[in-house]
């Protein structure tokens, strides 16, 4: 298979015509359901349309309307009509278009989605796909950019996963469509079309759910992150350089389950950890991480474990998301404060607020 | 052309889209709840026969379960008194093959399909959830949340006959379910895919203590099919053979490739929501005396006697078949369930994650220093996974 090369990495290999993650999503479903025939396509608008971000162009026409089809615009239809299909032996894989047009499927999502194996004592369980497009960073209006991750986190009997990559897009994809669980795919919409040396006319690799995946190899300090910043991360990394710091990228991938091994593993080798995501700070999946790290590394820790994520606040108009989403300069500032450990015992009031 | 213009007729005529697609009249129910029983219908005296059995024995396992929840055998029961003729025909009209969605109150249905007694009182005892194994009698889970699994319903209907199967769900649902929006999905759902699926609502009257003018202003609840383009019909709740008969239409109609339909039961709950609940609260004894006149037990012994079919044979034999099922529930009922508490962490995932693995250790520790010796809590390491389907 191809390296799994970053997206901005990747940008630099040019031995082949670069794919988006787009095409890999695309070709993940198209390969799943050629091999399986149990594999079927839900969703508002993922017919004739493919889509809207056309991630499902094509699969219609090449498989038909009863195995990609166009469904009543009503996600808690979409979702608990899978919840059917899985009962009789097929394998839903659903779109629910944008992040928050999920929440009306929520209900179907977690009385049913998420407890059904357990309620029936593994006898059914339900092999569901729910497709998320999430996170902001397109210029989206409102109700168009929410990061959900803390919700379908804590809610147990799901699987969560997110690609930063365009190999991680196909490689979880299909691993997802595999899972007899029911996994939420979220798929970070402003990397769409970012693009990797990757073909998809070559074999490609299944990514395994549950595995964090070192990005960036360092010393002094990890940024633990998924999804679309991962590629805020690296960049800040090697802007870090130029500070004297060697800064490790781990990649969670998929944060239920949650990597424990590698990311403290990491954590323990630079003594100094920053969790970065989109997703507002409070309640978020960063306190959830931290206290994580904390509770396993404490004694490796030379600095308290920081957040550097969205506001809490609801998701912005899209002509400030860029005050909102976390940037390379926040995550800079973050790590920089990371160093200055006789402050923080001598003066505390230096960390006040500056959790992010 | 020489015709003066009439003003305003210069407005061209709307486009077809305009017009209505589909004559509503065929999908609309009658005015009347359908009966049959007292009115001199022609009908099979052996289905007669069948039904009262059966009805009889569902009032039986009623009184029974009912009895549980006093002596703390059942951690709650909602009872279906007075819904009998519902519940044994909706199990009765379906193949093996079908699939029955019932909601909470809807053991009933669940026992008369086959399901041991025992068995479906599992999620209501307190044991684990659902507790049978819904391949076993093509019975889903019992759905405590409110008209979310008719969707459920459509989508196993629309997989069957993607595979070429031809199996129909039958799901069940109350009155107040109606109100909720998985109800207006699924029916949608179902008339846009036409799949192979029968709605039956059981309008009992109450909602917990909200009555039926509280809960909706639609001129029955069978009329709300005709929105979705689907037939309603109105039948006589308490009236076995004409739920027998209604249902069964609806069932080969989809079987059939006719789509689904919505059927409204008029019935009442005789007894209270649940054990845990006060009727007296919301409803006059009047009301309920009234109900007790119209019950499905005497509907169909008056009938079984007005065709000289009720002979005290008839009558012993079905009593005797009823209490020979209360028994055994009671005995069953009178064990004391074992739950292995290491079983929390079986069937969260196909496998344990690294989280469960740690948590599941925690218990063992904790159960270990209680009982000196954990005993055998039977291996819970391995992959707990069910056959599915």
């Amino acid at each position: 298979m191809t390296t799994a090369t970053t997206d901005r990495s990747g940008a630099t290999a040019t031995t082949r015509k670069p794919a988006t993650m787009a095409q890999a999503l695309t070709r993940a479903m198209r390969d799943a359901m050629a091999q399986d025939p149990t594999v079927h396509v839900l969703g508002e608008d993922v017919g004739v349309l493919g889509g809207v971000f056309r991630i499902t162009d094509g699969l219609t026409k090449e498989f038909g309307e009863d195995r990609c089809t166009d469904t009543p615009l009503a996600e808690a239809g979409i979702l608990g009509t899978a919840v059917g299909m899985a009962m009789y032996g097929l394998r839903p894989v659903v779109e629910m278009q944008f992040d928050a047009f999920a929440y009306p499927a929520f209900e179907q999502l977690l009385s049913h989605v998420a407890k059904m194996r357990n309620r029936t004592r593994g006898k059914m369980p339900l092999p569901i796909t729910i497709r998320v497009p999430y996170g902001g960073g397109i210029g989206g209006v409102e109700h168009h950019s929410d990061s959900s991750e803390a919700y379908y986190m804590a809610t147990p009997g799901l699987h969560v996963v997110t690609p930063a990559t365009v190999a991680d897009a196909y490689g979880l994809l299909r691993a997802a469509i595999a899972s007899d669980d029911p996994v939420v795919f979220l798929e970070p919409k402003r990397l769409y079309w970012s693009k990797a040396d990757w073909s998809p006319e070559e074999p490609q690799a299944v990514a395994p759910i549950g595995r964090a995946e070192v990005r960036r190899r360092g010393t002094s300090a990890t940024l633990i992150t998924y999804g679309p910043s991962v590629p805020v991360c690296l960049e800040a990394a090697e802007a870090a350089r130029e500070e004297g710091w060697d800064v490790e990228v781990v990649d969670l991938r998929s944060l239920v389950p949650f990597d424990d091994e590698t990311v403290c593993a990491s954590v323990r080798r630079t003594g100094r950890a920053v969790v970065v995501h989109e997703a507002s700070a409070f309640g978020g999946p960063g306190g959830e991480i931290a206290a994580r790290i904390t509770e396993r590394c404490f004694h490796y820790l030379q600095a308290p474990v920081l957040r550097v994520a969205g506001f809490d606040i609801p998701y912005p108009p899209p002509m400030l998301e860029r005050r909102h989403l976390p940037g390379v300069d926040r995550v800079l500032d973050a790590v920089a404060r990371l160093q200055w450990e006789s402050e923080w015992t001598e003066r505390p009031e230096a960390f006040e607020g500056g959790t992010r | 052309m020489t015709v003066l213009e009439q003003p305003g007729s210069h407005r061209p005529s709307p486009p077809p889209a305009w017009r209505p697609r589909t004559d509503p009249a065929p999908l609309l129910p009658d005015a009347e709840p359908y009966r049959l029983l007292g009115t001199g219908a022609e009908l099979d005296p052996e289905l007669l026969g069948a039904l009262y059995r059966q009805v009889v024995k569902g009032r039986r396992y009623n009184r029974q379960a009912t009895a549980l929840t006093r002596q703390g055998r059942l951690a709650v029961y909602p009872s279906s008194t007075g819904q009998e003729a519902c519940e044994v025909a909706a199990a009765m009209v379906l193949r093996e093959r079908d699939w029955l969605f019932p909601s909470y109150r809807d053991t009933l249905a669940a026992v008369a399909r086959g399901m041991d007694p025992a068995e479906a009182l599992g999620l209501l005892r307190g044991d684990w959830h659902t507790g049978y194994d819904p391949y076993e009698h093509r019975v889903a889970p019992l759905s405590t949340p409110l008209a979310t699994h008719l969707p459920h319903a459509v989508g196993l209907a629309h997989a069957a006959r993607l595979k070429g199967d031809d199996v129909v769900a039958l799901a069940m649902v109350g009155d107040g379910g109606t109100s909720e929006g998985d109800f207006h999905e699924a029916l949608n759902f179902a008339a846009v895919w036409k799949t192979p699926t029968v709605f039956l609502v059981q309008n009992n009257g109450f909602a917990i203590s909200v009555p039926l003018a509280k809960q909706t202003a639609a001129p029955s609840l069978a009329h709300k099919a005709v929105g979705y383009g689907v037939p309603g019909r109105l039948v006589d709740g308490n009236d076995a053979a004409a739920v027998h008969r209604v249902l069964s239409e609806a069932v080969d109609r989809a079987r059939a490739g006719g789509g689904p339909t919505l059927v409204e039961a008029v019935t009442y709950r005789i007894d209270a929501h649940t054990n845990a609940d006060d009727a007296t609260r919301y409803r006059g004894d009047d009301e309920v005396a009234a109900w007790l006149e119209h019950d499905p037990v005497t509907l169909l012994e008056r009938e079984l006697a007005d065709r000289g079919l009720l002979d005290d044979a008839m009558r012993d034999g079905a009593r005797d078949e009823a209490e020979e099922m209360a028994a055994r529930l009671r005995d069953r009922m009178n064990e004391d369930p074992v739950l292995d508490p290491m079983g929390l962490f079986d069937h969260v995932y196909a496998e344990k994650t690294a989280q469960l693995r740690e948590q599941a250790a925690q218990l063992r520790a904790e159960l270990e220093a209680e009982n000196g010796d954990h005993g055998d809590h039977g291996d819970h390491d391995g992959q707990a996974k069910g056959d599915g389907r």
